[in-house]
């Protein structure tokens, strides 16, 4: 792959259809989109709010519109893709619930991941008083971006709250699959998620 | 002078027209002349070219001085040069001026053939289609059957789009900076606030002034005080000039206290020497029936966007109340309703409407990396590196000699 992809991105790529229709809420610098026009040919498009990030889309040649996501999504209209993505986004967002309201609006599929705080290096790092600092959580506590972890069982909580309909999930730790007690083992989360019929 | 990298010292030149060209309006101009200049050279597959259009009160003169005339810089010669985001290293830059304008190509101003006079209040209203329509015969004639990218601000990004409609397979890119897809009610308002002020100069007389050997100078003058305030933020005015008194106090006078006074004043004054009248009512009147919506797609941007095939980059000035943000976003999301390829920024900028002629490295940054790939793109279409390239005289008019050659400093800012 031309492009150096983390291993949560690469199972996102698993669960896109070829050719599919792809928006990609805080799209950083646009690898993951590059990464999935070259290997599913998707009609990508990200959403992004730093002006150098957008540019850095620009040069990758990924298409790119600066939007502010805790505002909502005013300008996509509903079910207008296939895939909406929030990668390593949502614990981010101020506007949680809304903007994962108006993921699954926009899109006929959402895919969530995050960092699972409920990890067990992460609790072990809290039960000695610290907070925690790790692969998937690099930041200190002063300056992380993060402003709302949370564990697996709270985010199926919220799902379950907001009438979201989870299909599938995936768990990792360092790259490899975790099945057995996910929100102790798993170091990153993964969903697949739809709008409750 | 002109900042390191300009193109230097350029010539404006000229292009008649003999074809009959049918406007908007129902008239047909039986001829006609363009006022353009070119940077840059063309290549062999005639594939690099960029046509820039100019704003409301802009000209053919983008980029470097003329010969003899080191202050009188072309109106985006920040953003045109070699090396700058528009690289005429790279790509071949054509400047137009509009039909109707008033610094070489035909209007108002010029002498209708039919009676030998000017034609004045008789010169038919243009708009942004005919604008384009003539644009595209001007790339026919230098040899250019489909541009790189066709970009503009304000009134020069509405004919970017408009070019991406009217002409979807004549161009790769359209750059559409600091525009929006109609005016809204608020700015047809003030365009007719400015026209009020020049009609109703008694030196206007019906629009035939020049024959009357005067110039509505007052009216000009308010028509443009008037534009500097709606192009400028109110932060913008407000650092740029406080409530400084000129005299240090005040005057209790109706002469100048403020310094945004005296500003506009010398902006109305020195636009009124300038700038046609007539040609800045038609210009005004383009703006305000720019609807590509209603022209292509049934009042739907959508809709009307489903015959483009370019791909776009809009961008928008965060200060912009006259063009605001969410009018770009409106064009982005027809763009995107039509899956076509969209980069779209919101560009961080203190100065309002103007900020798209203005420094911002944000802003040139953008511009220049979105260029980057389409260089990359008309290099890649070449038949083969280092092909011999055209000679960029072939079809080139003749040039304007200085006395038409675009006004100092006569470009700046305009919707």
């Amino acid at each position: 792959m031309s492009t150096a992809i983390r291993a949560d991105q690469a199972a996102i790529a698993d669960w896109i259809r070829p050719g599919a229709s792809v928006l990609d809420l805080g799209c950083g610098d646009g690898s993951l989109l590059s990464y999935l026009q070259e290997r599913r040919g998707v009609r990508g498009y990200g959403v992004e709010n730093q002006p150098d990030k957008v540019i850095a889309c620009v040069a990758r040649g990924v298409n790119v519109i600066q939007y502010d996501l805790e505002a909502g999504l005013a300008g996509f209209d509903s079910r207008s893709f296939d895939h909406v993505i929030l990668s390593q986004t949502l614990q981010a967002v101020n506007n949680t619930a809304g903007v994962l309201a108006e993921m699954l609006r926009v899109g006929r599929e959402g895919i969530v991941s995050f960092p699972n705080f409920g990890y067990w290096r992460n609790r072990a790092q809290v039960l000695v008083g610290r907070m925690p600092v790790s692969r998937d959580l690099p930041h200190s506590w002063h300056n992380t971006p993060n402003v709302h972890l949370c564990t697996l069982h709270d985010f199926e909580a919220l799902c379950a709250e907001q009438g979201a309909q989870v299909l599938e999930r995936r768990v990792m730790t360092a790259g490899s699959q975790i099945n057995v007690l996910p929100n102790l083992l798993g170091s990153v989360a993964l969903y697949r998620v739809t709008a409750g019929i | 002078m002109t900042s390191p990298g300009s193109v230097g010292v350029v010539q404006a030149r000229l292009a008649e027209f003999d074809q009959p060209l049918a406007l908007s309006c129902g008239q047909t101009l039986p001829s006609y002349q363009l006022a353009y200049e070119t940077y840059g050279t063309l290549n062999a597959a005639h594939s690099n070219a960029i046509l820039i259009c100019h704003a409301l009160s802009g000209t053919h003169h983008v980029a470097g001085t003329y010969d003899g005339q080191p202050d009188n810089i072309g109106w985006w010669d920040n953003m045109v040069g070699p090396g700058k985001p528009v690289d005429t290293n790279r790509f071949f830059v054509v400047g137009v001026n509009n039909l109707g304008g008033c610094h070489g190509s035909t209007g108002p101003a010029s002498t209708n053939p039919a009676t030998g006079h000017p034609w004045g209040s008789s010169f038919p209203f243009v708009t942004v289609e005919d604008w384009v329509h003539a644009q595209a015969r001007l790339a026919d004639r230098l040899g250019i059957q489909r541009f790189a990218a066709v970009m503009g601000g304000s009134l020069g990004g509405m004919q970017a789009l408009q070019w991406s409609l009217a002409y979807p397979d004549r161009l790769s890119h359209a750059l559409v900076i600091a525009a929006a897809p109609k005016l809204s009610t608020q700015n047809i308002g003030f365009n007719e606030v400015a026209r009020q002020a020049i009609v109703t100069d008694p030196d206007f007389n019906g629009g035939n002034f020049i024959e009357a050997g005067v110039v509505p100078r007052r009216g000009l003058r308010l028509a443009r005080m008037l534009g500097h305030i709606t192009y400028l933020s109110d932060d913008a005015m407000h650092e740029k000039f406080g409530r400084e008194l000129v005299g240090g106090q005040q005057r209790f006078s109706l002469e100048v206290d403020f310094a945004i006074e005296s500003y506009l004043r010398y902006q109305g004054d020195k636009f009124s020497s300038r700038f046609d009248a007539n040609s800045y009512l038609i210009m005004t009147k383009a703006l305000d029936y720019f609807d590509p919506a209603a022209s292509f797609g049934e009042g739907d941007l959508s809709r009307a966007l489903s015959r483009a095939r370019a791909s776009f980059l809009v961008a928008s000035f965060n200060s912009d109340w006259r063009f605001s943000p969410a009018r770009s976003r409106e064009i982005v999301k027809a763009v995107l309703d039509n899956r076509l390829p969209v980069a779209y920024a919101e560009i961080d900028a203190p100065q309002g409407h103007d900020a798209f002629l203005m420094d911002n490295p944000d802003y040139q940054s953008l511009v220049a990396t979105y260029l980057q790939r389409v260089a990359a793109e008309c290099q890649a279409a070449l038949p083969l590196a280092g092909a011999a390239v055209a000679t960029t005289d072939t079809g080139l008019g003749p040039t304007l000699d200085k006395a038409t050659n675009a006004s100092a400093s006569s470009t700046m800012g305009g919707a």
